[in-house]
């Protein structure tokens, strides 16, 4: 082993059930080294993973670590941690009814006894050092999603890892906060801490990762130094082929005519929820593709989930071409031809245990009634015809849903959603944890649908996704409207601006 | 846009400061105001009965077995599992220690020694299943409810009262509480007195508080039963803690088990029947709940307290017939039931709008 | 060499394929207690014909005994298995609800006399009155479990608490007992058909449950309810109705339960009625492999793991075991298939096997 490399990883194979998630996968990573992993749909990033924090067993293979002769057997998370391999994973793994302090060092010592004193006074050091709001003593469960994460961060950075991964960190995080994690890492690298950065951020990786892995199917496409890889070169190695249609998409949007005196398809007066948003009013018009924009925790999923009657409305009026019609749960939306695509994916999209094919008539069904099921034969069809539409990578019509990788498990919602044929489709964040290929294609998607007479809301974080389809964008601060931009507004520095109120950073 | 951060970072922190209270601390003060309301009814309602101490320390004595049963089932409710084997093995203990004393002229050390090796036998198999097997806890126990109360019969099928020496007197022994007795009907100063079997449940409960409080193990019960998945992320041996939580609920039941012999001095197939239930009952008017991840010991002895003061009320009020204590637990379990799902989901809206 | 291999490699994915299903782990169950009793004495299996005391001809024997009183119980899962998907909990009340639902019956049978000569309503009228009582109890835990969100083992404890007493009293804890021999037919047999009643009354159960199955989106709603409930709402379903309704549907089961219990008899004890047989209807739906923590269920296998727990109760029986006593056995056969049925124990075994078959290939091949 050479004397930098601290972690090896070599000819890794792992399947599962009908699918080669790895097969002979290497990876190498540095002291002192930032190094992202990237891959698209079902390339194999976080099963690699998952193999190196001991969760699964791997088929075969080796691990190497610096200062041990010979290959580790890691067969716990447990047992990857004494080995200083420390992990945040995108979704919180911490444990809600404890205090923050007490997750942050939980699990960790030998200790018989809990010492509060130290527990609480040590947290609350770390704490203060990382900038993060809250106390050591507060329930973990009434913090934000986005402390909770930054507390799971400390937690491992605390542990003197040698070894950190990162899977997905800044999913949830505002730009402020995915800042801080920078300054973090890069505080660690000079402390000779090896970071592995899995995420789907072009952006952030070129920000501050020195190397990048690449992987494409289970299998490793290449390892490179970011300053020799242009970004269209990983791109086009992460989908195997030239990329240039992300130039395709961009202003292929209609412009938006403010003139336009036809009457919207949908529109809202003052509607608010029990979620917490302002009063706002809304509309959308036939063919439009409109999005929401703003800050974490701004409000653009809450305000789409109050059109569909997700939360509980508490007051206001939305209407359809002109006429009141009463949304106050889920299935008078969907009566009224509104489809909505939750933001999260397995929390509130699929239904795990059953079929892809039940997964996607699942909605069309509860439209067309209790007493009216569809026969296997109909239901199989429309499920052939969605799979072969969307690209869904499945074994058969009858795997379970839950077995399918994340982004695939995405366009099954999708496809339920596109069966219904709906008036107005809602998607919230429809291309999160999806690889670069697959989030051109629903973008394409998105503006054939409204070139058809769709009306479409896209929200997205990433405000370039939006800025290519999306004709008029509505921005939010606070929970609250404070704009919308079309035409020759649309650009970057615009949405900022419009998003700060004024003050330009 | 810094202004704009720096004004609600101040904003979080004295939010922060308000949600201190945690779930489990909030459930503890309904229970214990719950049961002081309910005695104070019990003073009024029933008079100079209620004032003598020795009421309750007659609670006390009725209810010391069922007081280390709550606790050990809390254990396991906390760590999110559930254990309703608890007492079956209660009365399994009972004739074994029974048959042992009277027809093999046993001492009482040993019986306490049969008894503890029951309920650790029962934690481990039972442990095991659910922990290293990952079978449902529910099914496990149910089981282990139903093979303990055939044992009991297998072991000796008619109910008898134990006669060896030795154990009775440790039967009769009253601890005498200085100073708290009262006068009784004929005019004579008549002493308080507990018997050994409280000071065993009051040390169970001490105990178990320390440990749930201040031991390494005992925060692992609450992380698992908080987030089972978290936890083995965060490298606590989960499949060991769960095995532990089991294997010191049978345990404490074992012991519970040999408290209440001491207490019936018999043994019988029918002992401790709907003890589990009334376990669970506790537990969850203790402010345990069946989901994990909160409860307190103390809320759980409360809530033993609190369950026998009502049946104490509905008895001497009159009511005495067989099927009003079944209806008037119930009740109780249910309106304790709903003040919980109430208050947790009206937290968790008041959080959702702050947040 | 190559056909034989290939025609191996075939019988062993369709094996894979079967023992992978569901419905065989009630399966697998029964042929194991089939077989012991086989060689244990095969006269289990004896099916007498003869007459029973009021002369109509009757079939007796073990065999029949498990249809008899299996039947009650497949009954009971039918809405022990919708509840368990559903809500992903069990409900033990059912015991203390057919004990409520029986002693409706028979007050309203028997009016305030306890002991009438004749009935003082149609048998269908008072059947009728306890279906909705029994209903009505069945949504009182509905409401608990469903617009509460308490946990359904938790919720249905009040009434296996309570049930027994308000039993009781509604009849005043009086024992009625029904001499009209009618009334008999629908715990024993109908003259003239020598095949025990409970069985026919099970078999029309199990009939609309199937059309019911077939032509709603019962099980499909269900099944998503109970996987996530989440997306369920976000689906259009309504998670609240349908758990509700599993309760419902669970309390009409208990009614049938209770006039068959009421009617073997024509009378009733308040403590000794249908106990324990809440562990009995959720061991049916365990031993259907249907999970207890909710979601997916198969309906077939429930009813058919409700037979098979009978039969394991009549075997124990045959052994002159102890009613008492017989928890016990019951309970070490019953660990015994659940932890077989456990996916860490499938699992460790399917890797064994295929670590023989590789073994097995080597010596073969080298």
């Amino acid at each position: 082993m050479k004397d930098k490399v601290v972690l090896e990883m070599k000819n890794i194979y792992k399947s599962f059930p009908g699918v080669l998630a790895l097969q002979g996968v290497d990876f190498t990573l540095c002291e002192g080294e930032i190094h992202a992993l990237m891959g698209e749909n079902g390339a194999g990033k976080s099963t690699l993973i998952k193999v190196l924090t001991g969760v699964y067993g791997k088929d075969e293979g080796q691990i190497y670590l610096k200062g041990k002769e010979k290959a580790v057997v890691i067969r716990s998370p447990q047992e990857a941690q004494k080995l200083g391999i420390s992990t945040v994973y995108q979704e919180i793994t911490l444990c809600p009814n404890l205090s923050v302090a007490e997750n942050m060092y939980i699990g960790r010592t030998n200790n018989l006894f809990q010492n509060w004193k130290k527990t609480n006074t040590d947290a609350d050091k770390i704490l203060k050092m990382l900038d993060i709001v809250a106390e050591p003593t507060q329930q973990l469960a009434s913090c934000s999603i986005a402390v909770q994460q930054m507390v799971a961060i400390a937690r491992a950075v605390d542990m003197d890892c040698k070894v950190l991964i990162l899977d997905e960190p800044t999913s949830s995080l505002d730009e402020q906060e995915v800042e801080k994690l920078f300054k973090l890492m890069r505080n660690l690298k000079e402390r000779g801490v090896g970071i592995i950065f899995v995420t789907h951020f072009l952006d952030q990786v070129y920000e501050v990762c020195d190397k990048i892995t690449v992987l494409r199917d289970g299998k490793l496409v290449g390892e490179y130094e970011i300053k020799d890889l242009p970004r269209v070169q990983l791109v086009s190695k992460m989908l195997g082929k030239d990329l240039d249609n992300l130039s395709d998409v961009q202003g292929e949007h209609s412009v938006y005519d403010k003139d336009n005196v036809t009457v919207p398809v949908f529109e809202t007066e003052a509607i608010f929820s029990n979620a917490g948003i302002k009063p706002f009013n809304f509309h959308i018009r036939r063919g439009e593709v409109n999005g929401f924009t703003g800050l974490l925790g701004s409000g653009r999923s809450e305000c789409v989930r109050a059109i569909f009657g997700a939360d509980r409305v508490l007051g206001g009026t939305v209407k359809k071409s002109g006429k009141i019609v009463k949304i106050s749960k889920p299935i008078d939306a969907m009566r009224n031809g509104i489809g909505y695509l939750p933001e999260d994916r397995k929390g509130d999209g699929i239904i795990g245990e059953l079929s892809v094919r039940d997964n996607i008539i699942l909605a069309l069904q509860v439209l067309k009634g209790f007493f009216k099921p569809f026969t296997k034969a109909e239901a199989n069809k429309f499920a052939e015809e969605y799979i072969k539409l969307l690209g869904i990578k499945t074994a058969s019509v009858d795997t379970p849903i839950k077995s399918l990788s994340g982004g695939n498990q995405q366009k099954v919602i999708l496809a339920r959603w596109l069966l219904t044929h709906p008036e107005y489709l809602i998607l919230d964040e429809p291309t999160r944890g999806i690889d670069i290929g697959t989030k051109v294609d629903i973008q394409k998607l998105v503006l054939k649908l409204a070139s058809e007479g769709m009306s479409i809301t896209f929200i997205s974080s990433e405000t370039d996704e939006m800025l290519r389809t999306c004709s008029r964008l509505i921005v939010m601060r606070d929970r609250k409207v404070v704009g919308e931009l079309s035409g020759e507004e649309l650009t970057q520095n615009m949405i900022m601006s419009t998003i700060a109120g004024g003050e330009k950073e | 846009m810094s202004l704009f951060n720096k004004s609600s970072a101040s904003d979080n922190r004295l939010h922060n400061k308000s949600k201190n209270i945690t779930d489990t601390n909030l459930l503890l003060t309904i229970t214990i105001v719950a049961f002081f309301v309910m005695y104070i009814c019990a003073i009024l309602f029933q008079g100079k009965g209620f004032l003598k101490p020795q009421t309750f320390f007659n609670i006390l004595n009725a209810n010391a077995a069922l007081i280390i049963l709550s606790c050990g089932m809390s254990l396991v409710m906390i760590t999110g599992g559930i254990d309703i084997s608890v007492g079956g093995v209660t009365a399994l203990v009972s004739m074994c220690c029974a048959v042992y004393l009277d027809f093999h002229k046993g001492n009482v050390f040993v019986a306490i020694l049969i008894s503890l090796a029951i309920g650790l036998m029962f934690g481990l198999v039972q442990g095991f299943l659910i922990s290293y097997l990952e079978i449902q806890p529910f099914i496990v126990t149910l089981a282990g409810m139903f093979f303990a109360r055939g044992m009991t019969t297998i072991v000796n099928t008619n109910p008898f009262n134990v006669e060896n020496i030795e154990f009775v007197k440790l039967k009769e022994t009253r601890i005498i509480m200085p100073g708290l007795g009262s006068i009784n009907k004929v005019g004579n100063y008549v002493d308080a007195y507990i018997e050994i079997g409280v000071v065993v449940a009051v040390l169970v409960v001490i105990l178990l508080f320390c440990i749930l409080r201040w031991t390494k193990i005992g925060r692992g019960f609450y992380a698992v039963g908080g987030n089972n998945q978290s936890a083995l992320m965060l490298g606590i041996n989960v499949k060991r803690t769960k095995f532990m939580s089991y294997m010191t609920c049978s345990l404490l039941a074992g012991i519970g088990g040999f408290v209440y012999f001491m207490h019936v001095g018999s043994g019988s197939a029918s002992h401790a029947s709907g003890a589990e239930m009334n376990a669970i009952a506790s537990s969850i008017i203790g402010g345990t709940m069946l989901t994990g991840g909160v409860g307190n010991i103390i809320g759980t002895f409360f809530g033993v307290l609190s369950l026998s003061t009502i049946q104490n009320i509905v008895s001497s009020a009159g009511l005495d017939q067989a099927w009003w204590t079944g209806i008037t637990i119930a009740a109780m379990l249910c309106l304790f039931l709903v003040i919980q799902s109430i208050v947790m989901a009206r937290k968790k809206r008041n959080l959702k709008m702050k947040g | 060499m190559q056909t034989k291999d290939l025609k191996k490699s075939k019988i062993s994915d369709y094996f894979a394929k079967l023992f992978g299903q569901q419905i065989f782990i009630p399966i697998a169950a029964l042929l194991l207690l089939a077989i012991f009793n086989l060689i244990a004495d095969p006269s289990f299996y004896q099916i007498t014909f003869g007459y029973n005391s009021v002369g109509d001809p009757v079939l007796s024997g073990y065999i029949m005994t498990i249809i008899d009183y299996g039947s009650e119980l497949a009954i009971l899962a039918i809405g022990m298995t919708l509840v368990t998907a559903a809500s992903g909990g069990q409900d033990i009340s059912v015991g203390a609800a057919i004990a409520i639902s029986g002693s409706v019956l028979l007050r309203i049978l028997c009016g305030t006399n306890s002991r009438p000569e004749t009935l003082q309503a149609p048998i269908i009228v008072a059947f009728l009155i306890s279906c909705v009582v029994a209903m009505l109890f069945g949504a009182f835990n509905g409401t608990l479990v469903a617009y509460f969100k308490i946990q359904p083992m938790v919720a249905t404890l009040i009434l296996f608490t309570a049930g027994r007493s308000i039993a009781a009293w509604i009849n005043n804890n009086e024992l009625p007992i029904i001499s009209e021999p009618s009334f008999s037919y629908f715990g024993g047999f109908i003259p003239g058909i020598p095949i025990p009643s409970p069985f026919f009354i099970a078999m029309a159960c199990v009939i609309v449950i199937s059309l019911v199955l077939r032509f709603t989106n019962l099980g499909l709603y269900t099944q998503t309810v109970g996987i996530n409930e989440n997306s369920s709402r976000l689906n259009g379903l309504n998670p609240a109705v349908i758990k509700f309704l599993a309760f419902v549907i669970l309390g009409l089961c208990v009614a049938v339960a209770g006039l068959i219990k009421v009617s073997r008899l024509s009378s009733i004890n308040y403590s000794v009625i249908a106990k324990d047989i809440e562990m009995d209807a959720i061991l049916a739906v365990a031993l259907g492999g249907n999970p207890l923590n909710g979601g997916k269920f198969n309906m077939t296998a429930s009813i058919l793991g409700a037979y098979v727990i009978q039969f394991l109760t009549t075997t124990l029986y045959k052994f002159n075991v102890q009613s008492d006593a017989l928890s016990a056995y019951k309970a070490v056969v019953v660990i015994f298939l659940v932890v077989m049925s456990a996916p860490v124990v499938r699992d460790g075994i399917s890797t064994l096997w295929k670590k023989i078959k590789i073994r097995l290939y080597v010596k073969e091949v080298g």
